[in-house]
């Protein structure tokens, strides 16, 4: 599995993307297939197509819009495109109530309990397995290495817990991020390149990936001798991304033993031979997946420009005149722009 | 829980097979004594306990003042002065004006959840779970929390930049939110109890399915308010107009059966409403449109420190000329008719109501029918709980917020503001650059020489 890993992630980001949602679904339907067998639900009428239908509903409002950032450029050149992405949220709304109404002309006299916990069951776990999958997406478009890391650290954790203990799980990662941060492909943010009509993964990479002198405290200098040591900040955050991942990461997989236990079953699935089925293998990975976004989305990026630009040339011209005028007092402020004088364009 | 003990105590956690289908009928059929057979309607040994008959906790007075009557028409009087009270009630606390709203729709969001999660209790016994109440509350608290923080931090931009510990929560509020959730969650593994696995596991996703109806669309509905208070009234009337004249329509005229789920529902009442709730939402809108009251974003004003309702009404809330299509033309010869854009948008949510709204209804009927529970509780008298009078109005909030977000309105101009702030220098250079070519194209600025400044 740690040979296909690497496979995978030499073929690029397009492949990372599909093998993110073949396990999605792969782990909804291995959730979905526990729901039938307690509840017996083979014979529920519309059961199955409903379920489905819903994975596809939310599949399609959480990548609408992914696509819509993302893929900016080429939106704008087609037509229907762009008819579906101004009315997302409208189209995805009217998918989910059609499914929704739908459930409820399927409500069979003698079956409504059990139709209402498949019902639930199929939220929850969409909620669980689609919403993280899609993280985990967002996470690898900031750049393969939030993606890579992530998941190495909780294999490793896994691992190493197994082997040896909490400590020394820490240790090879931090080589790990610093080996990784030296390289463009895994740094850079991924982006889709109109022109070539494929993803690119070129740039200049942020201060996050370039070594930086940081001052030893006074404590370890008189230890190790150093005064200085050469890092990359993004080593300090693998630090906290591990430390998240050995303390509250084991709380995820305790989650699953737990709903394992309560309704006795061994493993989710019998797909890897010697390991059960995929969800065994990922559950610890869905709390990982969740946290990264957090922490990239609070402590790491700021806004997408490109996002800030297309939000600001949808507004009326009055509202874009006055937030022109704001912006241009602060790049002068700041030095951006001379005072007073524009250069003639 | 029988099936537990006569395993010999917990499960055995090394079982070798997966447990095969028989012997999780078994386990079921023990878990759920009356489930096994399949429903039967009227089942007394089910484990739900049957609601006792609700008690008739109407106020004296009404009491005495319908004694003459026969059941049938005392049930509709006290329903009837009921809906009235409500409805002034309802009118009263728009009177108070926005604060008002909001505390109330929390009100009913807190009241709504714990109706649900009571009924869930009752439906597993699950009165003595180690910390589920305060598990379920702690969600809800957190859940409220990470919304309305994103809420204020949009709506009270000005208020917070002058707070230190305000501007740290908000530019942290994912991460606390997510660390307040996590916490919840780990108390959760920690609190699995050998025995009980099944129930805590029930009401874990008993909680989060109600906090994702109940919470997310009570938010949609704040989050509409902020648009103005019309987005707000308007739907909400909407819908209760559609129950009262879906009810009038079906007690005077109904006879045909709409749905199984709904015995009383009849398809008299269900088109009868719709016209009626139509032609309703129609006047009600051209109604409200008059009143800057209504029509204006809510905005807080951070001088006053007072919530503001004062604005230049935009074009939906002004008259416009509309020429009629030559059939009516010849019908009603007029050749135009003078409306407000708002009342065609109050159109198409009334015929949603009407059309769709309903489901929500059926959905939570079948949800009692399911869980065999009368109401959901018995805050009204003659109307049950809170959440039966508000089963419809929850489709409807989501339906007007998506509304609203496709096809009124576009991006708030002081939240991009602030999210270009936040970028790196050279970005803003280049939005600038950008948007100064944009606004020249239009004219907006003098081309190539700008005023001195």
């Amino acid at each position: 599995m740690i040979i296909g890993f690497f496979l995978i992630i030499y073929l690029g980001p397009i492949m990372l993307i599909l093998v993110v949602m073949g396990v999605q679904i792969k782990c909804f339907h291995e959730i979905i297939t526990i729901g039938y067998r307690v509840y017996h639900s083979y014979d529920l009428p519309w059961f199955r197509t409903l379920s489905w239908y819903f994975l596809i509903c939310v599949n399609y409002f959480f990548y609408g819009e992914t696509v819509a950032d993302y893929f900016g450029a080429l939106v704008q050149r087609e037509e229907p495109l762009q008819f579906l992405v101004r009315y997302h949220r409208f189209i995805s709304f009217a998918l989910y109530l059609a499914g929704f109404c739908m459930f409820v002309l399927s409500l069979v006299k003698k079956h409504y309990r059990l139709q209402f916990y498949m019902f639930a069951w199929t939220h929850v776990t969409l909620l669980i397995v689609v919403t993280q999958s899609h993280l985990v997406i967002q996470n690898l478009f900031e750049g393969m290495i939030w993606f890579i890391v992530p998941i190495s650290i909780v294999i490793c954790n896994d691992i190493m817990a197994y082997l040896f203990g909490f400590f020394f799980g820490r240790t090879p990662l931090i080589k790990f991020a610093y080996l990784l941060s030296q390289y463009q492909y895994f740094v850079c943010p991924v982006e889709y390149n109109s022109e070539t009509n494929r993803f690119a993964v070129e740039c200049e990479p942020s201060n996050l990936f370039m070594i930086q002198e940081y001052t030893l405290p006074a404590v370890v200098q008189n230890a190790v001798r150093w005064k200085t040591v050469n890092l990359y900040p993004f080593q300090i955050h693998s630090i906290a991304l591990s430390s998240f991942a050995s303390l509250i990461g084991p709380f995820g997989g305790f989650f699953a033993s737990g709903f394992k236990r309560a309704f006795k079953i061994k493993d989710f699935a019998d797909t890897i031979p010697g390991h059960g089925g995929i969800m065994d293998r990922f559950d610890c990975q869905y709390l990982m997946a969740t946290f990264v976004h957090v922490y990239i989305a609070s402590f790491i990026r700021g806004p997408n420009p490109s996002k800030v630009l297309q939000q600001l040339l949808v507004l009326q011209p009055e509202q874009q005149l006055s937030i022109f005028n704001t912006l241009r007092n602060h790049l002068r402020e700041k030095g951006m722009l001379p005072p007073a004088v524009e250069e003639a364009q | 829980m029988t099936e537990l003990r006569r395993r010999g105590g917990g499960g055995d956690p090394d079982s070798t097979e997966n447990i095969s289908d028989k012997e999780a009928d078994g386990d079921d059929r023990l878990a759920f004594p009356g489930e096994g057979e399949g429903e039967t309607e009227g089942d007394s040994k089910a484990d739900t306990p049957d609601v006792p008959p609700s008690a008739d906790n109407t106020p004296q007075c009404l009491n005495k003042a319908l004694e003459g009557l026969s059941s049938r028409w005392k049930n509709w009087w006290i329903r009837g002065i009921l809906s009235l009270t409500m409805i002034i009630g309802f009118f009263l606390i728009i009177y108070l004006g926005p604060i008002m709203l909001i505390l109330v729709v929390m009100g009913v969001q807190i009241k709504c959840f714990h109706e649900i999660i009571t009924i869930g209790y009752r439906v597993y016994h699950s009165y003595d779970l180690p910390w589920f109440r305060t598990l379920s509350w702690y969600f809800l608290i957190c859940v409220n929390y990470f919304f309305y923080g994103e809420t204020v931090a949009d709506y009270f931009g000005a208020l917070v930049q002058r707070e230190e510990p305000l501007q740290f929560l908000v530019r942290y509020h994912r991460f606390i939110s997510f660390a307040l959730y996590l916490a919840g969650f780990c108390m959760f593994v920690l609190s699995l109890v050998k025995k009980h696995y099944r129930l805590q596991f029930y009401m874990f996703a008993w909680t989060h399915v109600t906090l994702l109806i109940v919470v997310t669309q009570s938010h949609l509905v704040i989050q509409n308010l902020f648009e103005g208070m019309i987005w707000f009234i308007v739907p909400i009337s909407i819908v209760i107009c559609n129950d009262i004249m879906a009810y009038l329509f079906g007690f005077f005229f109904g006879r045909t059966p709409l749905i199984k789920l709904s015995p009383k529902k009849t398809w008299e009442g269900f088109i009868g409403g719709f016209f009626a709730t139509v032609v309703f939402s129609f006047f009600f809108a051209y109604l409200l449109s008059q009143y800057q009251y209504f029509v204006c974003p809510v905005e807080y004003n951070s001088e006053t420190n007072r919530f503001a309702v004062e604005c230049e009404p935009s074009n939906l809330f002004m008259i416009q000329e509309y020429t009629l299509p030559a059939v009516v033309q010849n019908a009603v010869r007029w050749k135009t008719v003078n409306l407000y854009p708002f009342q065609i948008h109050s159109i198409a949510l009334s015929s949603f109501a009407s059309l769709i709204g309903p489901f929500g209804g059926f959905f939570a009927s079948g949800f009692k029918r399911a869980f065999k529970i009368k109401d959901f509780a018995d805050t009204i008298p003659g109307h049950g709980g809170i959440m039966d009078r508000f089963d419809c109005q929850y489709l409807m909030a989501t339906f007007v917020h998506v509304y609203i977000a496709s096809f009124i309105r576009g991006p708030n101009p002081s939240k991009v503001l602030q999210q270009l702030l936040v970028l790196q220098p050279e970005q803003q250079l280049s939005i600038f650059n950008t948007l100064r070519n944009h606004l020249r194209e239009k004219g907006m600025l003098p081309p190539a020489v700008e005023e001195a400044q």
